[in-house]
C-alpha cells in the first residue's frame, strides 16, 4: 500500500528526519493560507498523488507570490497528472503540499527496501540524488553504497556512520545523517514498511540535512497490526476495478486487454494470462479467485471482471482439488444466472469429478463454451472474442 | 525414498483445532499420513477426531515421537509457531498460511540460524500447498488424485499451476517423486535451489520440473548451481510473461521490481544455464516426457 508524501514526511518527521516547512491544502485559498503561514517569500507547490516524475509532468511548481500559489493550486487541483509512471489515464490530484524553498548545496539519495536475496533489509545510498534510482545504478553504478540489517540486532550506528561518510559528508554534517538513517529504518521497522525512498535528501547551503521528498509503501500482509497505516489510504489514487475487487476480498490487477479472467491460484492465473497472449490475445485482467472458488466468490468474481467495460469475453479457469468441479460447476452456472453475461464465456474445468462438472455445465442451458485443455480454452477465448468484437461493430 | 516425507513420517498439526486444520488434517489422515496429533494452546488433553491435542510442540514431540508440523496458524501467529516448531527440535515444517507479514519471515529466518545447521529444522513455505510424495503421505492441501507416484521431482511457488503440470504428467502416464510447493512469499523458508540439491541426491528421482514466476532471485540462482552442479535433467516454466512491472500479481513474492525479475528474463537466464523450457503451461506433460525419452535413449 503506498501513501502520499506529506503522510510519509509526517511519519519520518517524528523519527527525528528533519524535512522542510509545509502543509497540506485542499483548496487554492488553503494553499495561500499556507503560504502565508510558511512565511518568507517562495515556496513550492507539490501535487500529492501516489506517483514519481511529478516535477516532469507540471506537479511540481516554484511560486513567488500568493497569486501565484493560488494559480498553481487552481490549474492542478481537480485534474489528473499524467506522470511516466501513472500510465496514460494519470492520477487525481485532490491534495497539494505546500513547503518552503530551501537552497540546495547538495542532493543525496536514501532507500530502504526489503532485499530478497539476503531477506532482510537492505539501506541504499547514493551521492547522486535526484536522479532515480535506476538511472544511478546505470550511470553511477560506483556511487551506490550498501548496508544489510541484521533483523535481530537492528541497524547500529557504525553502519549509518559508514553510509554517512561514504557519501562523502562533511564532519558537521556526519551526526545529523546518522540521526536521518537510524530515525528512516526505525520508520520502516516500526510500521511494516515495504520501500523508503528519499530522494533527495539535501544537504543545504546552511548546513542542514532535509528530506525534500517522502516515498514509502507497506507490506499489507501487515495492516492488520497498523491502523495509522490503514487509515492512509487513498482510494483516489486506485484503479477503480482494483478498488471494487479488493473491497470484495478478491485479489485482482486491472489489465489493457480484453479478456476478462476468473482464475483460482495466482501461479495458475499468471499462466492462463500467458496462454491468452501466446494465443494473440490479451487479458484484462489478473484474477485470483482463491483456493476456495465458492459459489459466493465465483460471483463476485463474474461481477467484478463485468465491471470493465473493455471485457469482450471470460475466461474461467478453475482446477478444483478438494472443491470438486461438480460443485463449482454449480457455482458458475449459479453467478451467470445471477449475474448475467451478456459476453461469450469460456469455462475450463480440471481436477476431481471433472466430468460430473462440465455435464452440469453443457446441462445447464446457459451459453458456454466448455473446453478440456488450457491451450484449448485460451484458443476458444480468442477466437470468441474476434467474433465478438467484429459483431459488436457491425 | 523421495524427499523430505515418507509413508514413516511422524506429523504433527499446529492449528488442528481450527476449521482448516480439523479438515487438511483428516484428508493427510486418509492419504495415509501418519499424523499422530496437533498443537492447539490451550485444548491440550483433547482428543480431536481421534489425534490427541498438545498444548506445545515441545509436549506433542515428548508424546508422540513427531519430526515435522504442519502450520494451519492464521497469519498474526503463525511466525510464532514457526519459531517454536524449531525450537522443538522438529526436521521439517510446512506452513501453508497465506499472509504473514514480511518482518515476521525475516525474523523467523534469523531466529532459526541459532540451530547449527546438521539440527537446523527444513522449513517449507509459507503461502504455499505443501508437500506430497506421492502413494505414501501428504503434508499439504494437494488433491490427491492428481499425483501418479513415479520418479520425477515437482518444485513451485504456485498450488494450482503445480497441480496442472502434475495433472499433464499423469495424463501421460508420469509419475511423480516428491512435489514440493515453496509458496509465493517473497521470503520463504526453502528455495528453489534447497529443493534443487534434494532431489539432485535421491535415488528416487530422475528428473526434476521447476515452476517459477515473476519477482525475485530465486530461479536464476537456482539455474546457475544447476549449471555446474547438476547431473538430473532439469526442466522449467517461468509464469508471468503478460504481468507489467511494478504490480503485485496475487503473490506477495510475484512482482517485478528489479532487473532480471521479468518471466522473459528468467526464461533468457535459466535456458543459457542449459535448462530445459516448458514453452508454454500447457506443456508440461510433453516437455516432460521428450526429455525423459531422450534420457532412456543416452543410457
Amino acid at each position: 500500500m503506498d501513501i502520499h508524501e506529506y503522510q510519509a514526511k509526517e511519519l519520518l518527521s517524528r523519527y527525528s528526519v528533519n524535512i522542510p516547512r509545509g502543509g497540506l491544502a485542499y483548496s487554492p485559498e488553503q494553499a495561500t493560507y499556507r503560504a502565508s503561514e510558511i512565511g518568507g517569500d517562495q515556496w513550492v507547490v507539490k501535487a500529492q498523488i501516489h506517483s514519481g516524475a511529478r516535477g516532469k509532468a507540471g506537479g511540481i511548481r516554484v511560486c513567488k507570490s500568493d497569486s501565484e500559489v493560488s494559480e498553481a493550486a487552481e490549474s492542478m487541483l481537480g485534474r489528473k497528472l499524467v506522470t511516466k509512471q501513472t500510465g496514460p489515464k494519470g492520477k487525481l490530484v485532490s491534495r497539494l503540499y505546500i513547503e518552503e524553498t530551501v537552497d540546495i548545496a547538495q542532493e543525496l539519495y536514501l532507500g530502504i527496501v526489503l532485499d530478497r536475496k539476503s531477506e532482510r533489509v537492505m539501506i541504499v545510498a547514493s551521492a547522486s540524488g535526484g536522479m532515480e534510482i535506476e538511472e544511478i545504478a546505470e550511470k553511477q553504478p560506483d556511487s551506490i553504497i550498501r548496508a544489510v540489517v541484521d533483523p535481530g540486532a537492528g541497524m547500529q550506528q557504525f553502519q549509518a556512520r559508514e553510509i554517512a561518510f561514504g557519501l562523502g559528508l562533511e564532519n558537521h554534517l556526519i551526526g545529523k545523517a546518522v540521526d536521518t538513517l537510524m530515525g528512516c529504518y526505525r520508520v520502516f521497522r516500526d510500521f511494516d514498511a515495504s520501500m523508503l525512498e528519499i530522494n533527495p535528501l539535501v544537504v543545504t547551503k546552511d548546513g542542514q540535512l532535509l528530506a525534500l521528498d517522502g516515498k514509502m509503501s507497506f507490506d499489507e500482509n501487515a495492516l492488520f497490526r497498523r491502523a495509522e497505516i490503514s487509515e492512509l489510504r487513498d482510494k483516489s489514487q486506485e484503479d477503480p476495478r482494483e478498488t471494487f475487487a479488493s473491497d470484495r476480498g478478491l485479489s485482482y490487477v486491472g489489465l489493457d486487454g480484453n479478456i476478462g479472467c476468473i482464475i483460482n491460484g495466482a501461479g495458475l492465473a499468471m499462466a492462463t494470462m500467458d496462454m491468452i497472449k501466446i494465443a494473440g490475445g490479451e487479458p484484462a485482467n489478473f484474477l485470483d479467485i482463491g483456493g476456495g472458488a465458492s459459489p459466493e466468490r465465483v460471483s463476485k468474481a463474474f461481477r467484478a471482471v463485468l465491471a470493465d467495460q473493455n471485457v469482450e469475453t471470460i475466461l474461467v479457469n478453475i482446477f478444483a482439488g478438494i472443491n470438486r468441479c461438480d460443485w463449482v460447476a454449480e457455482g458458475v452456472v449459479k453467478a451467470i444466472r445471477e449475474v448475467g453475461v451478456s459476453v461469450p464465456l469460456v469455462v475450463r474445468l480440471a481436477g476431481t469429478n471433472v466430468e460430473e462438472g462440465r455435464r452440469i455445465l453443457a446441462e445447464s442451458g446457459e451459453k458456454v463454451i466448455v473446453t478440456d485443455t488450457l491451450a484449448e480454452a485460451a484458443e476458444k477465448a480468442v477466437e470468441s472474442m474476434r467474433a465478438f468484437s467484429k459483431s459488436k461493430k457491425h | 525414498m523421495s524427499i523430505l516425507l515418507d509413508r514413516r513420517t511422524r506429523v504433527i498439526v499446529q492449528g488442528l483445532t481450527g476449521k482448516i486444520g480439523t479438515f487438511h488434517a483428516q484428508d493427510m489422515k486418509r492419504y495415509g499420513t501418519k499424523v499422530v496429533g496437533g498443537v492447539t494452546p490451550g485444548k491440550g488433553g483433547m482428543i480431536h477426531h481421534g489425534m490427541p491435542v498438545f498444548n506445545t510442540v515441545k509436549g506433542a514431540v515428548r508424546e508422540t515421537g513427531a519430526e515435522a508440523s504442519i502450520v494451519f496458524v492464521p497469519p498474526p501467529f503463525a511466525a510464532d509457531s514457526i519459531m517454536e516448531a524449531a525450537d522443538a527440535g522438529l526436521k521439517l515444517c510446512v506452513c501453508i498460511t497465506d499472509g504473514i507479514p514480511s518482518q515476521d519471515m525475516m525474523r523467523v529466518k534469523r531466529y532459526m540460524r541459532r540451530f547449527r545447521y546438521e539440527d537446523r529444522m527444513r522449513l517449507i513455505g509459507p503461502n504455499c500447498a505443501g508437500v506430497i510424495t506421492p502413494g505414501q503421505a501428504s503434508m499439504g492441501i494437494m488433491p490427491g488424485s492428481i499425483y501418479l507416484p513415479g520418479r520425477v521431482g515437482i518444485v513451485g511457488r504456485s498450488g494450482t499451476l503445480g497441480y496442472e503440470a502434475a495433472a499433464q504428467m499423469k495424463a501421460l502416464g508420469i509419475g511423480v517423486s516428491t512435489s514440493v510447493g515453496i509458496g509465493g512469499d517473497p521470503i520463504n523458508g526453502s528455495s528453489f535451489l534447497d529443493m534443487l540439491k534434494l532431489f539432485e541426491e535421491d535415488e528416487d528421482t530422475d528428473a526434476v520440473v521447476m515452476i517459477g514466476e515473476i519477482g525475485g532471485p530465486q530461479e536464476a540462482e537456482a539455474g546457475e548451481w544447476a549449471k555446474h552442479n547438476m547431473r538430473k535433467p532439469l526442466i522449467a516454466y517461468v509464469a508471468g510473461l503478460s504481468a507489467p512491472k511494478g504490480k503485485r500479481m496475487g503473490h506477495a513474492g510475484a512482482i517485478i521490481s528489479a532487473f532480471g525479475e521479468s518471466a522473459q528474463e528468467k526464461v533468457e537466464i535459466l535456458r543459457e544455464a542449459g535448462v530445459t523450457i516448458v514453452p508454454t503451461p500447457a506443456e508440461f506433460g510433453p516437455t516432460v516426457a521428450a526429455v525423459l525419452e531422450q534420457k532412456k535413449k543416452a543410457a
